[in-house]
Order: structure tokens, then C-alpha cells, then sequence
């Protein structure tokens, strides 16, 4: 008895064998799926550094001063980033005060007004959305809403904000449809579905508990809402929004297709202009290396940097908000 | 007794009145919104069928100026890219990914690496299309499929990585640590157990990553560029369904701007195709 | 099946057996060792103390049970057994395990071989997501090397001394989440066994189950016990009573008595043992 027992307790040498080579396909496992890993991180370190490479004669021979110079001048190869700036921000904040508003309403909607069959349906509905590729929100843009925007809703701004003083250069000069306005809106409804699915995803962490008892002492849906559920998701919210805010930053063709790609600053929002990406989309292709090659690269440089920085704002927030819930419940 | 209904009735009024138009207000917004996407979605669908026939998926891209054409070029050249960028990114993401769920309570490099993965999941596209400009196409001085293939492939694996560490963690600790019992070394149970475990959710990963990819624009455009003809060469410029809509769009052209309501309403099938697909089959496991 | 109630009636015929037992300890007393001894093991997660050292030997060809309140470190201890803890950054042992005469705590111990000569089987049923066969083969796979009839033959053993077979045998090929609980639990037994482990380990094995299979399981555990040394964690004293030779009490990470089942259970030593027996705490 005991010698079997003694036996089964030795490993054969077989077994011995097996066990070494096993300590060698492990160390293998560890290490190849470690430089799987790190590609990425080599990736983004390769995208920055090639960006300030190549942006590299273009910041040397303008400075710093090259991202709040307005001029754009390709047969005077002297360039300057403001227009380009300029449009992608403004193009982005026009998306996000319209996008905003409406997927917090939508969120709502989704999570606490809307009747449970549907429920999923609906929700499904707005993911796939968020999934429809931006060209064809470009495409759209341009065929079909840039028309009715010039023919109508562009003449019922300038009857209306634009007789208000100082507003109202937001909607002076010809309506063409084409422009920032048009651009900041088609923007919003492409961030709309993305935004929308993030704070629905975000409101749904709420424990019901809490929002029973809240319903519990009489409070009405809307009161839930904006005491209960917005204040314990209002990092998750806000980081929602940067992401969209992120997305609608870095968007190529959404925009280019309706910016209408000028290369000056106009005050009014009706006037066409240029984001960073629209720039590139349009003239990288063309470039002769030097100046306005260089030129590209470093508006590219300002687009990462810019988005990176949302990106990483946006994260910390979702991440506090897990950290809080992680506290509360 | 009367006074204190009063007062009661009053505030409760305005909180009625209150909560009344915040549900208006939300209905209003979520009619809004699928309002517009229905109205997006039906153009494309009547104008992109409108321009389908036979011909848009037999005859190459047409030249300026010439009448009829189709897209045969284009989608052989998209479907090309998206195959061979699943294929180098599908084991570089599940590798990775395996990696930050294995490996990841103990290792910094985890931590940062996860970091950076979400920062490349919303980076600008078209920033990505100028790194592997500068890093392939310039270097080698002419534009390729190869070059295309990168560019989406960077922005395919972090979804990739992303969902396979989710799916992973999901799986049980139970569930490994019966393998480790069995003394089952470390990549043994990772493949034969935990991906094994984990599989249709790793699936569904790799099928959202393609429908994103197959939308991208912006990335090809300084890569793969465009191709007019017909060519299955990836050393050279390949046609693409986004760059030629890109281009044929903005034309004075009606045959290209009707070629190019087709390339969208394909291009959307396939993104909302597999957006559905990977939906049905997460479902089936979740539920099997 | 001997019960602690029923222990008057077998109370003549166990006289016997004792005295058998001793007189042929004491002539052959090379035949009784033990499987592991353990040595003034401490156990840490992160700082706080799990384990306090405990000191105890268990002997090869007998089962040997812990029982004590949730949290006393009965599943700690079993689990420091195959080094589980290993898989946790922050958890750590000091002291010695010795598996016949081997320290195991020894940090260039080969945990996989190790773990290929310990089994374990888990309070959860965890069959892997495959058939009911390649769960068994798995296992038999990782270190042998057999011919399909060789595995055919290791998988029907396995299931019979599990007591699985007459219930899997007609459906092999079907995936283990298709068994019922109580079955998944014996297909884990049956893993844990097709390898031939020296020791096994059972950490809680029957608490997730219905009595049924639960009665099942603690016959298989009588029959097991000629051929493996088996470690039971228990939260169900008669449980332990009824099946194991050995007993360990613990309490708050320490071993407060340890003994012939029998004695425990009828005559502790320790006034927190009979405490904890008779139902006055705990």
C-alpha cells in the first residue's frame, strides 16, 4: 500500500521532462504576449514622434506663433493654423451644445421613461446608429441638408439672431448652406447616437434602489432624475461628453464634405471655413515636401495633442466615477 | 387645515408642472433624434438603391467624363484591405489581450498599455493616416494596399485588445484556477480553457473592429490611396469604397455622384451587417 | 458509513479494529506515514494573518477533515497545499509543507508538477468548456502520453470511480455544461482522479449540492480513500464525522485540535472543540 502511494507521489520522468519544456513555453507565452502589448503603446509613441518629426520644419520656422497665425498662403508658402484651429473648434462646440442637450434627453428617455418592451429595441437602434460610418453623414450633408439648411433655415436664422446685435454677426453674409453652421450640425448628429449611448450606459449603473427609494417618498420621474441619477453619474456624464467631444474633434469626413474648405476666418457662422482634418483630407494629397507639407503635419500634431488631452480628461472622469460607485456600493 | 393644503397643492403643482416638460422635453428629444437618423438613413437607402444595378458591381470605377461604370474595383479592393487587416490584427489583438488579462494585476506596463489602448480607440483617424504616410509611404515612395492595410489595422486592434481583456475577465476565476489545479501550465490554460471560455464574446469583438474598419475614410486616403482600375496588387495604390465616394461625391458628375450614394449604401449593409451579426452571436452564448 | 449517533452500536466491533489497528502499527510502523507534514505555516494576505502557525500531519491513505466557522483558514490551509495562492500577487506562506520528505514552499518548486501529484477539487463545479471526454483526457493529457484506446480506457475508469459513468457514458461527446449539478461535481471528481494524484484535496465539496448527490459523493470519498490520501474541507460536521478518519478544528487561523475522528467528535480534548461540535457556538 504505502509503496504505491509512494509512487504515485513521484513524478515519472516523463512528467519531469514535460514540466521543463512547459516552464519554457511559458516564459515564450509571457513574453510574445508582452510584445504584442507594448505594439501599441510603440504605435502611439511612433505617431508622436513621426508628428513632431515632420512638423518639425514647420514649428522651427514659425514658432509657436504657427497656431494663432490666421494666414494660409500655399503660394507664399507661409502658413498658419488659426483658420484650421478655429474651424475644428468651433465646428466641434456648435456639435456638442446641439448633440448634448439632446442625448441627455434621449438617455432619459431610454432609461426611465420609455416602456420596457421597447426598451432594448430602441436602445439597440441608437447603437447602431453611433456604428453608421461618418461619410455618410457627409454625404448626406451635402446632398440633402446643405440644400434645405441654404434655402431655409439659414434665411429664418438671419431673419431672427441674426437682427440681434453682436449675435447676429454669427449669422451675417450669404447663406449658401455650405459652412461652419452646417458642419457643427451634421457633426451633431453624428455624435448624437454615441453620446447618447454612453450617458444611457452611464445612468443605467445606478443602483434601482436608490432610485426606488427616491420614487418611494413621492418624487416625480423628472426630480429622480436630476437630484438622483445626473449628480451620482456626473463624472460618467461629463466624461461621456468629452469622448464625444474627442470624436467630433478628430472627425474627417462628416465635416469635409459641408465645411466647404475655405482658407479664411470669418466671424459668421454661415461663412465657409476649414477644421484641421478637412485640411488635410484636402491638400495632404497634394504637398510638395517642405513648408506646407510640414505645415500639415504639425496641424496634425495640434489635432493629437488637442484630442489627446479630451481623451485623457474623459478617462480620468469615467474612472473617478467607477472609483465613486466602487465607494457607494 | 385649509392653509396647509394650499400651500401643498401649490408646490406640488409646479413640481407636476416641472416634471411635465422634463418628460416632454425628453420625448421631444428622442423623437428629434430618430427623426433626423430616420431621414438619413431613408435618403441613403432610396438614393443608394436607386443606383444599384447590375453593372456597379462588374464594371471598374469609370474615368471622368465617361458614362456608366460601377464599383467592382473599389469593393474587391475594400473587402482585400479589411481581409488582410483582420488577419494581422486579429493575433496581434488576442494576444495582447490575453496578455493584459493574464498578466495584468501585476504589471505597470499593463496598466499604461490599457491607457493607451483606449486613447487609440477615439484618435483622430486621419492622424493615423499621416503616421503611416511618414512611416511606409514616404519611405518607400509610392502608396500600396500594404500601406492601407496598416492604417486600418492600428485602428482595428485596440477594439480588438479592448473586448478580449473584457470578455477574459469575465470568464470565471473558478474556472482557471480548476485548470491550474490540474497543473496545467500558464499558456495551456489561457488558449485551451479561458479564450476557450470566453470565444464568441472574443468573436464578437473581432467582428466590431471589421464593421469600424469598414467605414474608415480618412485613414486610406493617404495610404492606400485610390486605384481607377482593377488591380489585386497590395504593393500598389488599391481601389477603396471610401475614397472613391470621397472623391466621386464632390464631382460635377452625376454618374459618380450616383456611383457614389451606391458605395454608401453598400458600405452601410456591411457596417450595420456586422454590428448585427456580432449582436447575435454574443446573444447565442450568453444564452446557450 | 459510521455516524457519530450510531456510534454506541459500533462501539464493540470498533474496539476490535483499534486494537488491530495499533498492534499492527506498532510492528509495522513504516506502512503509516504521512503524506504531508506541515510545518509552522504562516499565512499572509497582504498583512493580514490568515494562518497561524500550524503544525500537522497528514497521513497517506486516510481522509483527513478540517471543519471550523467561516473564515478559521480551513480553506486557506488546503489551498497553500497545491499553492494556489501562487496564482495572487499579495498572498504568501512561510514555513514548510513537506509531500513526502519535499518542502513545496520552496520557491524553485515546479508548481505544475506539483499541482499534476496534488488535485483539487472546488466548492463550485467547474467543468471546462468542452465535451465530457476531453474534460477527463485534458488533464490525463497535460503528462501522459496514452493511445486512443489507452484514453478511452483512463476515461471509463475515471467516470466509474466516479460514479459517473452508468449516467455520461452514452453521451461522451456532449458538452460538460450539459450535466446537472451534482453530476458536474462528480465529472470534477473524476478529472481530479483520472490523473492519479497522490493527495487530493476537496475544499468544500458537497455544499454547493443536493443531499442525493451529496450522499453520492461521501460513498465515492470512502472508496477513494484505499488508493488517495484525501483532505476535506468541511462546513458540515456530520459530513466530516461520517467520512473522514482524521480531524482538524481551526479557529480564527488557528489549529486549535486535531485528531482521531473519532475522539473529536465524542471526547475533544479542548473545551472550544466541544464548543463548537455540540453546537454551543459557531
Amino acid at each position: 500500500m504505502h509503496l504505491a502511494a509512494l509512487n504515485s507521489a513521484m513524478p515519472s520522468s516523463r512528467a519531469i521532462r514535460v514540466a521543463k519544456l512547459q516552464r519554457v513555453q511559458d516564459f515564450l507565452f509571457h513574453r510574445v504576449t508582452q510584445f504584442f502589448a507594448m505594439l501599441v503603446l510603440f504605435a502611439l509613441l511612433g505617431i508622436i514622434a513621426s508628428l513632431l518629426i515632420n512638423a518639425w520644419p514647420a514649428l522651427h520656422e514659425f514658432g509657436f506663433g504657427f497656431f494663432i497665425d490666421p494666414e494660409w498662403d500655399i503660394g507664399k508658402d507661409k502658413f498658419g493654423g488659426l483658420i484650421a484651429i478655429y474651424g475644428t473648434v468651433v465646428t466641434s462646440l456648435i456639435a456638442l451644445l446641439i448633440a448634448v442637450p439632446l442625448s441627455f434627453g434621449i438617455a432619459v428617455f431610454l432609461t426611465e421613461i420609455c416602456p420596457g418592451y421597447l426598451r432594448r429595441p430602441l436602445g439597440t437602434a441608437v447603437e447602431l446608429l453611433a456604428a453608421v460610418p461618418s461619410i455618410i453623414y457627409g454625404m448626406f450633408g451635402l446632398f440633402v441638408f446643405a440644400p434645405i439648411f441654404a434655402d431655409y433655415i439659414e434665411p429664418a436664422l438671419a431673419a431672427t439672431l441674426g437682427k440681434i446685435p453682436l449675435i447676429g454677426l454669427l449669422f451675417s453674409g450669404p447663406a449658401n448652406g455650405i459652412g461652419m453652421l452646417c458642419a457643427g450640425l451634421i457633426l451633431a448628429m453624428m455624435i448624437l447616437p454615441f453620446i447618447a449611448s454612453v450617458m444611457r450606459d452611464v445612468f443605467e449603473i445606478v443602483p434601482p434602489v436608490i432610485k426606488e427609494s427616491a420614487y418611494g417618498i413621492g418624487c416625480t420621474t423628472w426630480e429622480v432624475v436630476s437630484k438622483i441619477v445626473f449628480p451620482y453619474t456626473k463624472a460618467g456624464v461629463i466624461g461621456g461628453i468629452m469622448l464625444g467631444l474627442g470624436r467630433a474633434l478628430g472627425e474627417t469626413m462628416a465635416v469635409t464634405f459641408v465645411i466647404g474648405n475655405a482658407l479664411r476666418l470669418s466671424p459668421s457662422l454661415f461663412a465657409p471655413g476649414s477644421s484641421i482634418a478637412s485640411t488635410l483630407a484636402n491638400q495632404f494629397g497634394e504637398a510638395a515636401p517642405g513648408l506646407h507639407f510640414s505645415s500639415l503635419f504639425a496641424l496634425g500634431l495640434a489635432l493629437f495633442v488637442i484630442t489627446f488631452i479630451v481623451l485623457a480628461l474623459a478617462k480620468w472622469m469615467l474612472a473617478r466615477m467607477e472609483e465613486k460607485q466602487g465607494l457607494k456600493s | 387645515m385649509n392653509q396647509v393644503n394650499h400651500i401643498n397643492q401649490a408646490v406640488f403643482a409646479v413640481r407636476k408642472r416641472t416634471n411635465a416638460i422634463g418628460l416632454f422635453l425628453s420625448m421631444a428629444a428622442m423623437t428629434l433624434g430618430m427623426l433626423f437618423l430616420l431621414w438619413i438613413l431613408s435618403i441613403l437607402f432610396i438614393k443608394g438603391f436607386s443606383a444599384i444595378n447590375w453593372a456597379m458591381f462588374t464594371a471598374s470605377t469609370p474615368a471622368p467624363g465617361s458614362e456608366g461604370g460601377g464599383l467592382a474595383n473599389a469593393i474587391v479592393g475594400s473587402m482585400m484591405l479589411i481581409g488582410c487587416c483582420t488577419l494581422i490584427s486579429t493575433p496581434i489583438g488576442v494576444l495582447a489581450g490575453l496578455y493584459l488579462a493574464e498578466y495584468g494585476d501585476r504589471s505597470k506596463v499593463a496598466g499604461i498599455t490599457r491607457f493607451v489602448t483606449d486613447i487609440m480607440l477615439s484618435a483622430p483617424s486621419i492622424v493615423i493616416g499621416l503616421f503611416v504616410y511618414a512611416l511606409v509611404v514616404a519611405q518607400v515612395r509610392h502608396f500600396s494596399g500594404w500601406a492601407g492595410t496598416i492604417a486600418l489595422a492600428l485602428i482595428a486592434i485596440p477594439v480588438v485588445v479592448r473586448t478580449t481583456e473584457n470578455m477574459l475577465q469575465l470568464v470565471p476565476g473558478s474556472l482557471r484556477e480548476a485548470a491550474y489545479a490540474l497543473g496545467t501550465p500558464k499558456w495551456k490554460v489561457a488558449f485551451w480553457i479561458t479564450l476557450r471560455a470566453a470565444k464568441s464574446g472574443v468573436i464578437t469583438g473581432i467582428l466590431l473592429a471589421l464593421a469600424r474598419i469598414s467605414g474608415e475614410t480618412a485613414p486610406l486616403l493617404f495610404t492606400a490611396l485610390n486605384n481607377q482600375f482593377f488591380s489585386t496588387n497590395m504593393n500598389a495604390p488599391m481601389a477603396n469604397l471610401p475614397v472613391v465616394i470621397f472623391q466621386f461625391a464632390m464631382s460635377p458628375y452625376d454618374n459618380w455622384v450616383s456611383l457614389a450614394w451606391g458605395g454608401s449604401l453598400l458600405i452601410t449593409f456591411a457596417v450595420l451587417g456586422l454590428n448585427i451579426l456580432a449582436r447575435v452571436v454574443f446573444r447565442e452564448k450568453v444564452q446557450g | 458509513m459510521r455516524t457519530v449517533f450510531n456510534a454506541n452500536q459500533n462501539q464493540e466491533a470498533q474496539i476490535l479494529t483499534d486494537t488491530l489497528i495499533d498492534n499492527l502499527t506498532e510492528t509495522n510502523s513504516f506502512i503509516l506515514t504521512n503524506a504531508l507534514e506541515i510545518k509552522n505555516l504562516n499565512f499572509f494576505y497582504g498583512s493580514y494573518q490568515g494562518l497561524k502557525n500550524i503544525n500537522l500531519n497528514i497521513q497517506e491513505q486516510k481522509v483527513t477533515a478540517f471543519i471550523g466557522p467561516s473564515g478559521c483558514g480551513k480553506s486557506t490551509l488546503l489551498r497553500s497545499i497545491n499553492r494556489m495562492y501562487d496564482l495572487y500577487p499579495g498572498q504568501r506562506a512561510e514555513g514548510e509543507i513537506l509531500f513526502y520528505g519535499e518542502n513545496i514552499l520552496a520557491p524553485k518548486q515546479d508548481l505544475n508538477l506539483l499541482r499534476s501529484r496534488i488535485g483539487m477539487v472546488f466548492q463550485k463545479p467547474t467543468p471546462f468548456p468542452m465535451s465530457i471526454y476531453e474534460n477527463i483526457a485534458f488533464g490525463v493529457r497535460l503528462y501522459e502520453k496514452l493511445s486512443k484506446a489507452e484514453m478511452d480506457e483512463r476515461v471509463e475508469w475515471a467516470l466509474k470511480k466516479a460514479a459517473l459513468w452508468g449516467e455520461a457514458k452514452d453521451k461522451l461527446k456532449q458538452s460538460g455544461l450539459s450535466l446537472s449539478g451534482g453530476q458536474q461535481q462528480r465529472l470534477c471528481i473524476a478529472r481530479g482522479v483520472a490523473v492519479k494524484p497522490a493527495v487530493l484535496l476537496l475544499d468544500e465539496p458537497t455544499s454547493a449540492l443536493d443531499p442525493i448527490s451529496t450522499g453520492k459523493i461521501e460513498e465515492l470519498i470512502n472508496e477513494l480513500k484505499n488508493e488517495y490520501t484525501i483532505a476535506i474541507v468541511t462546513h458540515n460536521m456530520q459530513q466530516a464525522a461520517r467520512v473522514s478518519d482524521f480531524t482538524a478544528y481551526m479557529y480564527l487561523g488557528e489549529l486549535v485540535e486535531f485528531g482521531k475522528t473519532d475522539e473529536i467528535f465524542i471526547k475533544p480534548k479542548r473545551k472550544e472543540t466541544e464548543d463548537y461540535i455540540t453546537g454551543r457556538f459557531g
